[in-house]
Protein backbone atom coordinates (compact mmCIF):
# COMPACT_ATOMS: atom_id res chain seq x y z
CA UNK A 1 0.00 0.00 0.00
CA UNK A 2 0.95 3.48 -0.47
CA UNK A 3 1.60 5.47 2.34
CA UNK A 4 0.98 8.77 0.36
CA UNK A 5 -2.24 8.29 -1.48
CA UNK A 6 -3.25 5.34 -0.25
CA UNK A 7 -3.50 3.95 -3.95
CA UNK A 8 -2.39 0.29 -3.12
CA UNK A 9 0.96 0.47 -4.89
CA UNK A 10 3.81 0.07 -3.82
CA UNK A 11 6.95 2.77 -3.89
CA UNK A 12 9.08 1.98 -7.07
CA UNK A 13 10.26 3.33 -9.94
CA UNK A 14 7.15 2.96 -11.77
CA UNK A 15 5.19 4.52 -9.17
CA UNK A 16 3.98 8.18 -11.13
CA UNK A 17 3.91 9.92 -7.80
CA UNK A 18 6.48 8.28 -5.58
CA UNK A 19 9.29 10.36 -6.47
CA UNK A 20 7.06 13.49 -6.33
CA UNK A 21 8.42 16.08 -3.62
CA UNK A 22 4.95 18.20 -3.41
CA UNK A 23 3.04 15.28 -3.82
CA UNK A 24 0.96 16.67 -6.34
CA UNK A 25 -1.91 14.01 -7.15
CA UNK A 26 -1.31 12.49 -10.74
CA UNK A 27 -4.17 10.81 -11.20
CA UNK A 28 -7.45 12.21 -13.45
CA UNK A 29 -10.89 12.06 -12.57
CA UNK A 30 -13.15 10.32 -14.76
CA UNK A 31 -16.83 10.31 -14.26
CA UNK A 32 -18.46 7.33 -15.94
CA UNK A 33 -22.05 6.64 -14.37
CA UNK A 34 -23.20 3.64 -16.11
CA UNK A 35 -24.75 0.05 -15.55
CA UNK A 36 -22.29 -2.31 -15.67
CA UNK A 37 -24.87 -4.35 -16.87
CA UNK A 38 -25.49 -2.49 -19.72
CA UNK A 39 -24.41 -4.81 -22.60
CA UNK A 40 -25.93 -7.81 -21.47
CA UNK A 41 -29.27 -5.46 -20.68
CA UNK A 42 -28.98 -3.85 -24.32
CA UNK A 43 -29.05 -7.80 -26.06
CA UNK A 44 -31.77 -8.58 -23.54
CA UNK A 45 -33.86 -5.50 -24.77
CA UNK A 46 -32.96 -7.10 -28.26
CA UNK A 47 -34.23 -10.39 -27.61
CA UNK A 48 -37.57 -9.23 -26.12
CA UNK A 49 -38.04 -7.38 -29.29
CA UNK A 50 -37.34 -9.94 -31.54
CA UNK A 51 -39.65 -12.68 -29.35
CA UNK A 52 -42.28 -10.30 -29.16
CA UNK A 53 -42.18 -9.83 -33.09
CA UNK A 54 -42.35 -13.32 -34.18
CA UNK A 55 -45.25 -13.26 -30.82
CA UNK A 56 -43.19 -15.78 -28.88
CA UNK A 57 -44.30 -15.48 -25.14
CA UNK A 58 -40.83 -16.24 -22.98
CA UNK A 59 -40.14 -18.11 -19.62
CA UNK A 60 -37.03 -17.96 -17.66
CA UNK A 61 -37.11 -21.16 -15.69
CA UNK A 62 -34.68 -20.70 -12.20
CA UNK A 63 -34.07 -22.85 -9.40
CA UNK A 64 -31.54 -24.46 -7.24
CA UNK A 65 -30.27 -28.28 -9.17
CA UNK A 66 -32.49 -30.92 -8.23
CA UNK A 67 -35.73 -28.75 -8.17
CA UNK A 68 -37.26 -30.87 -10.63
CA UNK A 69 -37.01 -28.14 -13.93
CA UNK A 70 -36.53 -30.38 -16.65
CA UNK A 71 -39.73 -32.57 -15.36
CA UNK A 72 -41.63 -30.01 -14.49
CA UNK A 73 -41.42 -28.13 -17.89
CA UNK A 74 -41.66 -31.84 -20.20
CA UNK A 75 -44.73 -32.40 -18.30
CA UNK A 76 -46.59 -29.26 -19.25
CA UNK A 77 -45.29 -29.75 -22.52
CA UNK A 78 -47.10 -32.91 -22.99
CA UNK A 79 -50.17 -31.59 -21.41
CA UNK A 80 -50.45 -28.45 -23.82
CA UNK A 81 -48.45 -29.56 -27.28
CA UNK A 82 -52.00 -30.11 -28.71
CA UNK A 83 -52.37 -26.52 -28.29
CA UNK A 84 -49.12 -24.48 -28.27
CA UNK A 85 -46.05 -25.05 -29.72
CA UNK A 86 -43.27 -25.42 -27.82
CA UNK A 87 -39.21 -24.63 -27.70
CA UNK A 88 -36.74 -25.00 -25.16
CA UNK A 89 -33.58 -23.27 -24.24
CA UNK A 90 -32.04 -25.79 -21.92
CA UNK A 91 -28.63 -24.54 -20.08
CA UNK A 92 -26.40 -26.62 -18.31
CA UNK A 93 -22.94 -26.48 -17.07
CA UNK A 94 -22.28 -30.10 -18.66
CA UNK A 95 -23.80 -32.95 -20.55
CA UNK A 96 -27.20 -32.73 -22.22
CA UNK A 97 -29.19 -35.17 -20.39
CA UNK A 98 -31.67 -32.45 -19.64
CA UNK A 99 -32.01 -31.69 -23.60
CA UNK A 100 -32.61 -35.42 -24.06
CA UNK A 101 -35.33 -35.63 -21.77
CA UNK A 102 -36.89 -32.78 -23.21
CA UNK A 103 -36.51 -34.12 -26.87
CA UNK A 104 -38.94 -36.78 -26.07
CA UNK A 105 -41.96 -34.31 -26.17
CA UNK A 106 -40.98 -33.76 -29.43
CA UNK A 107 -40.53 -29.69 -28.99
CA UNK A 108 -37.17 -28.24 -30.40
CA UNK A 109 -34.97 -28.31 -27.92
CA UNK A 110 -31.26 -26.33 -28.17
CA UNK A 111 -28.90 -26.87 -25.36
CA UNK A 112 -26.40 -24.59 -24.42
CA UNK A 113 -23.38 -26.11 -22.40
CA UNK A 114 -22.34 -23.28 -20.33
CA UNK A 115 -18.93 -24.80 -19.45
CA UNK A 116 -17.80 -22.81 -15.78
CA UNK A 117 -20.73 -20.31 -16.13
CA UNK A 118 -23.25 -20.19 -13.86
CA UNK A 119 -25.68 -18.28 -15.59
CA UNK A 120 -27.12 -17.94 -18.45
CA UNK A 121 -26.51 -14.10 -20.10
CA UNK A 122 -28.80 -12.72 -22.73
CA UNK A 123 -25.91 -13.30 -26.00
CA UNK A 124 -25.81 -17.01 -25.22
CA UNK A 125 -29.38 -16.53 -25.83
CA UNK A 126 -29.38 -14.58 -28.59
CA UNK A 127 -27.16 -17.29 -30.14
CA UNK A 128 -29.57 -20.07 -29.62
CA UNK A 129 -32.41 -19.00 -30.13
CA UNK A 130 -31.83 -19.18 -33.92
CA UNK A 131 -31.81 -22.50 -34.07
CA UNK A 132 -35.20 -23.35 -32.02
CA UNK A 133 -36.78 -21.46 -35.55
CA UNK A 134 -38.84 -18.89 -33.29
CA UNK A 135 -41.08 -18.77 -36.36
CA UNK A 136 -42.78 -22.01 -35.48
CA UNK A 137 -42.80 -21.16 -32.09
CA UNK A 138 -45.55 -20.09 -29.39
CA UNK A 139 -44.21 -20.48 -26.31
CA UNK A 140 -40.31 -20.40 -25.60
CA UNK A 141 -38.97 -22.09 -21.81
CA UNK A 142 -35.41 -21.53 -21.08
CA UNK A 143 -34.36 -23.20 -18.45
CA UNK A 144 -31.87 -21.58 -16.49
CA UNK A 145 -28.55 -23.30 -15.16
CA UNK A 146 -29.42 -24.57 -11.74
CA UNK A 147 -28.13 -22.25 -9.55
CA UNK A 148 -30.57 -19.79 -6.48
CA UNK A 149 -27.72 -16.78 -6.89
CA UNK A 150 -26.01 -16.06 -10.60
CA UNK A 151 -29.29 -16.38 -12.80
CA UNK A 152 -31.17 -13.48 -10.70
CA UNK A 153 -29.03 -10.34 -12.23
CA UNK A 154 -29.18 -11.47 -15.86
CA UNK A 155 -32.27 -10.26 -17.78
CA UNK A 156 -32.49 -12.72 -20.71
CA UNK A 157 -35.35 -11.15 -22.42
CA UNK A 158 -37.59 -13.21 -20.93
CA UNK A 159 -41.60 -12.35 -20.77
CA UNK A 160 -41.89 -13.67 -17.27
CA UNK A 161 -39.68 -15.06 -14.77
CA UNK A 162 -40.91 -18.37 -12.61
CA UNK A 163 -38.66 -19.72 -9.72
CA UNK A 164 -39.04 -23.11 -8.65
CA UNK A 165 -38.63 -24.41 -5.42
CA UNK A 166 -39.30 -28.35 -4.55
CA UNK A 167 -40.23 -29.30 -1.23
CA UNK A 168 -37.30 -31.04 -0.76
CA UNK A 169 -35.22 -28.02 -0.01
CA UNK A 170 -37.30 -26.91 2.73
CA UNK A 171 -39.53 -24.16 3.72
CA UNK A 172 -36.47 -21.31 4.25
CA UNK A 173 -35.34 -21.12 0.65
CA UNK A 174 -36.62 -17.93 -0.03
CA UNK A 175 -35.30 -16.86 3.16
CA UNK A 176 -31.54 -18.24 2.13
CA UNK A 177 -31.56 -16.69 -1.29
CA UNK A 178 -34.22 -13.75 -1.33
CA UNK A 179 -32.67 -11.72 -4.42
CA UNK A 180 -33.67 -14.98 -6.95
CA UNK A 181 -36.97 -15.28 -4.84
CA UNK A 182 -37.41 -11.64 -4.89
CA UNK A 183 -37.16 -10.57 -8.55
CA UNK A 184 -39.44 -13.01 -10.10
CA UNK A 185 -43.02 -13.35 -11.15
CA UNK A 186 -44.19 -16.30 -10.13
CA UNK A 187 -42.94 -18.98 -7.68
CA UNK A 188 -43.86 -22.69 -8.17
CA UNK A 189 -43.45 -25.34 -5.73
CA UNK A 190 -42.67 -28.64 -6.80
CA UNK A 191 -42.90 -32.34 -5.83
CA UNK A 192 -45.76 -31.49 -3.47
CA UNK A 193 -46.42 -35.49 -3.25
CA UNK A 194 -43.53 -35.37 -1.07
CA UNK A 195 -44.49 -32.79 1.31
CA UNK A 196 -45.33 -35.85 4.07
CA UNK A 197 -42.50 -37.30 3.82
CA UNK A 198 -40.06 -34.48 3.85
CA UNK A 199 -42.46 -33.04 6.68
CA UNK A 200 -42.71 -29.58 4.59
CA UNK A 201 -44.20 -26.61 6.32
CA UNK A 202 -46.35 -25.47 3.74
CA UNK A 203 -48.00 -22.94 5.64
CA UNK A 204 -44.11 -21.28 6.14
CA UNK A 205 -42.85 -22.10 2.78
CA UNK A 206 -46.05 -19.97 1.61
CA UNK A 207 -45.44 -17.05 4.27
CA UNK A 208 -41.40 -17.06 3.29
CA UNK A 209 -42.20 -16.47 0.10
CA UNK A 210 -44.64 -14.07 0.72
CA UNK A 211 -41.96 -12.36 2.94
CA UNK A 212 -39.55 -12.32 0.01
CA UNK A 213 -42.06 -11.22 -2.80
CA UNK A 214 -45.13 -10.31 -1.48
CA UNK A 215 -46.33 -9.47 -5.38
CA UNK A 216 -45.29 -13.52 -6.23
CA UNK A 217 -48.03 -15.65 -7.84
CA UNK A 218 -47.84 -18.85 -6.41
CA UNK A 219 -48.36 -22.41 -7.55
CA UNK A 220 -48.27 -25.83 -5.85
CA UNK A 221 -47.46 -28.98 -8.11
CA UNK A 222 -46.44 -32.42 -8.54
CA UNK A 223 -45.44 -33.08 -12.23
CA UNK A 224 -45.27 -37.00 -11.20
CA UNK A 225 -48.54 -36.94 -9.89
CA UNK A 226 -50.56 -33.99 -12.11
CA UNK A 227 -51.63 -31.84 -9.13
CA UNK A 228 -51.72 -28.63 -9.82
CA UNK A 229 -50.33 -28.84 -13.25
CA UNK A 230 -53.71 -27.60 -14.32
CA UNK A 231 -53.84 -24.38 -12.51
CA UNK A 232 -50.32 -24.26 -13.76
CA UNK A 233 -50.80 -24.54 -17.56
CA UNK A 234 -54.20 -22.40 -17.53
CA UNK A 235 -52.53 -19.43 -16.13
CA UNK A 236 -48.87 -19.68 -18.98
CA UNK A 237 -51.94 -20.43 -21.32
CA UNK A 238 -54.08 -17.29 -20.06
CA UNK A 239 -50.35 -15.20 -20.06
CA UNK A 240 -49.32 -16.51 -24.06
CA UNK A 241 -52.98 -15.33 -25.27
CA UNK A 242 -53.05 -11.81 -23.56
CA UNK A 243 -49.29 -11.60 -25.23
CA UNK A 244 -50.05 -12.80 -28.07
CA UNK A 245 -53.88 -11.02 -28.75
CA UNK A 246 -53.49 -11.73 -32.49
CA UNK A 247 -53.29 -15.85 -32.21
CA UNK B 1 -11.88 -17.78 -19.15
CA UNK B 2 -10.49 -19.13 -15.79
CA UNK B 3 -9.03 -22.89 -15.57
CA UNK B 4 -11.96 -25.39 -16.96
CA UNK B 5 -13.23 -27.24 -13.37
CA UNK B 6 -13.43 -23.71 -11.41
CA UNK B 7 -17.34 -22.40 -11.36
CA UNK B 8 -17.23 -19.08 -12.36
CA UNK B 9 -19.79 -17.19 -10.52
CA UNK B 10 -21.79 -14.35 -11.29
CA UNK B 11 -19.29 -11.56 -9.73
CA UNK B 12 -17.16 -12.50 -13.34
CA UNK B 13 -19.08 -11.76 -15.26
CA UNK B 14 -19.90 -8.27 -13.63
CA UNK B 15 -16.21 -7.49 -13.66
CA UNK B 16 -15.52 -8.21 -16.41
CA UNK B 17 -18.21 -5.98 -18.03
CA UNK B 18 -16.93 -3.34 -15.43
CA UNK B 19 -13.47 -3.70 -17.01
CA UNK B 20 -14.77 -3.27 -20.58
CA UNK B 21 -16.61 -0.25 -19.53
CA UNK B 22 -13.86 0.65 -17.77
CA UNK B 23 -11.11 0.63 -20.59
CA UNK B 24 -13.54 1.94 -23.18
CA UNK B 25 -13.59 4.94 -21.13
CA UNK B 26 -10.05 5.14 -19.96
CA UNK B 27 -9.64 4.99 -23.77
CA UNK B 28 -11.83 7.95 -24.68
CA UNK B 29 -10.37 10.40 -22.22
CA UNK B 30 -7.28 9.79 -23.45
CA UNK B 31 -5.52 7.87 -20.60
CA UNK B 32 -2.81 5.24 -20.03
CA UNK B 33 -3.94 3.07 -17.58
CA UNK B 34 -6.58 3.20 -14.89
CA UNK B 35 -5.23 3.41 -11.04
CA UNK B 36 -8.69 3.09 -9.78
CA UNK B 37 -12.53 1.83 -10.28
CA UNK B 38 -15.15 2.95 -8.16
CA UNK B 39 -18.76 0.68 -8.60
CA UNK B 40 -21.39 1.12 -6.52
CA UNK B 41 -23.14 -2.37 -5.74
CA UNK B 42 -26.88 -3.09 -4.54
CA UNK B 43 -27.05 -5.20 -1.34
CA UNK B 44 -30.21 -6.79 -3.30
CA UNK B 45 -27.65 -8.10 -6.31
CA UNK B 46 -26.58 -10.59 -4.40
CA UNK B 47 -22.94 -9.91 -5.09
CA UNK B 48 -20.72 -11.13 -2.34
CA UNK B 49 -18.05 -8.90 -1.96
CA UNK B 50 -14.97 -11.31 -1.53
CA UNK B 51 -16.07 -12.91 -4.72
CA UNK B 52 -15.94 -9.34 -6.46
CA UNK B 53 -12.40 -8.82 -5.55
CA UNK B 54 -11.14 -12.13 -6.23
CA UNK B 55 -12.77 -11.51 -10.17
CA UNK B 56 -11.51 -8.36 -9.97
CA UNK B 57 -7.54 -9.63 -9.13
CA UNK B 58 -7.83 -12.36 -11.71
CA UNK B 59 -9.09 -10.37 -14.86
CA UNK B 60 -7.34 -7.41 -14.56
CA UNK B 61 -4.04 -8.62 -15.61
CA UNK B 62 -3.30 -7.30 -19.27
CA UNK B 63 -5.60 -4.78 -19.33
CA UNK B 64 -5.56 -1.05 -18.31
CA UNK B 65 -6.44 -1.34 -15.35
CA UNK B 66 -3.05 -4.40 -14.05
CA UNK B 67 -1.98 -2.07 -11.08
CA UNK B 68 -5.49 -0.69 -10.34
CA UNK B 69 -7.58 -0.53 -7.29
CA UNK B 70 -10.90 -1.27 -7.04
CA UNK B 71 -12.98 0.61 -4.76
CA UNK B 72 -16.89 -0.51 -3.65
CA UNK B 73 -19.17 1.65 -2.42
CA UNK B 74 -22.43 -0.61 -1.30
CA UNK B 75 -25.83 0.43 -1.00
CA UNK B 76 -27.98 -0.97 1.79
CA UNK B 77 -31.13 -1.79 0.23
CA UNK B 78 -34.30 0.90 0.81
CA UNK B 79 -37.44 -0.54 0.57
CA UNK B 80 -40.90 1.14 0.18
CA UNK B 81 -43.96 0.45 2.80
CA UNK B 82 -47.48 1.08 0.99
CA UNK B 83 -49.48 1.14 4.65
CA UNK B 84 -47.12 4.29 5.96
CA UNK B 85 -46.22 5.83 2.72
CA UNK B 86 -42.75 5.74 3.91
CA UNK B 87 -39.04 4.49 2.89
CA UNK B 88 -37.13 2.14 4.96
CA UNK B 89 -33.82 0.48 5.30
CA UNK B 90 -34.36 -3.38 4.95
CA UNK B 91 -31.89 -5.22 7.29
CA UNK B 92 -30.49 -7.76 5.89
CA UNK B 93 -31.88 -8.57 2.99
CA UNK B 94 -35.58 -9.11 3.78
CA UNK B 95 -37.81 -6.01 3.03
CA UNK B 96 -40.01 -5.54 6.18
CA UNK B 97 -41.96 -2.62 7.44
CA UNK B 98 -40.21 -2.15 10.66
CA UNK B 99 -43.21 0.07 12.04
CA UNK B 100 -45.89 -1.81 10.53
CA UNK B 101 -43.69 -5.49 9.76
CA UNK B 102 -45.46 -5.72 6.65
CA UNK B 103 -43.61 -7.26 3.14
CA UNK B 104 -42.88 -4.99 0.85
CA UNK B 105 -41.99 -5.64 -3.24
CA UNK B 106 -41.37 -2.62 -3.80
CA UNK B 107 -37.58 -2.07 -3.66
CA UNK B 108 -36.41 1.64 -4.52
CA UNK B 109 -32.68 1.45 -3.65
CA UNK B 110 -30.37 -1.87 -3.22
CA UNK B 111 -30.45 -3.16 -7.38
CA UNK B 112 -27.32 -1.14 -8.58
CA UNK B 113 -25.26 -2.54 -10.46
CA UNK B 114 -22.96 0.70 -11.59
CA UNK B 115 -19.33 1.48 -12.31
CA UNK B 116 -19.50 5.31 -10.85
CA UNK B 117 -15.78 6.81 -11.69
CA UNK B 118 -12.36 6.51 -12.52
CA UNK B 119 -9.16 7.38 -11.58
CA UNK B 120 -6.83 7.39 -14.65
CA UNK B 121 -2.99 8.14 -15.67
CA UNK B 122 -2.18 10.27 -18.80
Amino acid sequence: MCLECGCGQGHDDTHAHSDDDDHDHPHRHVEVQQSILTANDRIAERNRGFFKAFGVFVLNIVSSPGSGKTTFLQKTIEKMKDKVRFGVIVGDLETDNDARRLRTTGAPVVQISTGTLCHLDAEMVARAVEEVNPKNLDILFIENVGNLVCPSGFDLGEDLRVALLSVTEGEDKPLKYPPLFRFVDTVVVTKVDLSMACEFDRKSALNNIHLVNPKAKIFEVSAKTGQGMDSWCNYTMNLWSQHSPKL
Amino acid sequence: MLPHGRLVMHEVGIMQSALEIAEQQALAAGAKSIHEIRLRIGQMTGVVPEALEHAFAILKDGTMAEDACLVVDYVPAVCWCPDCQREFESSGLFCVCPDCMTPSGDVRRGRELEIISLEVDE
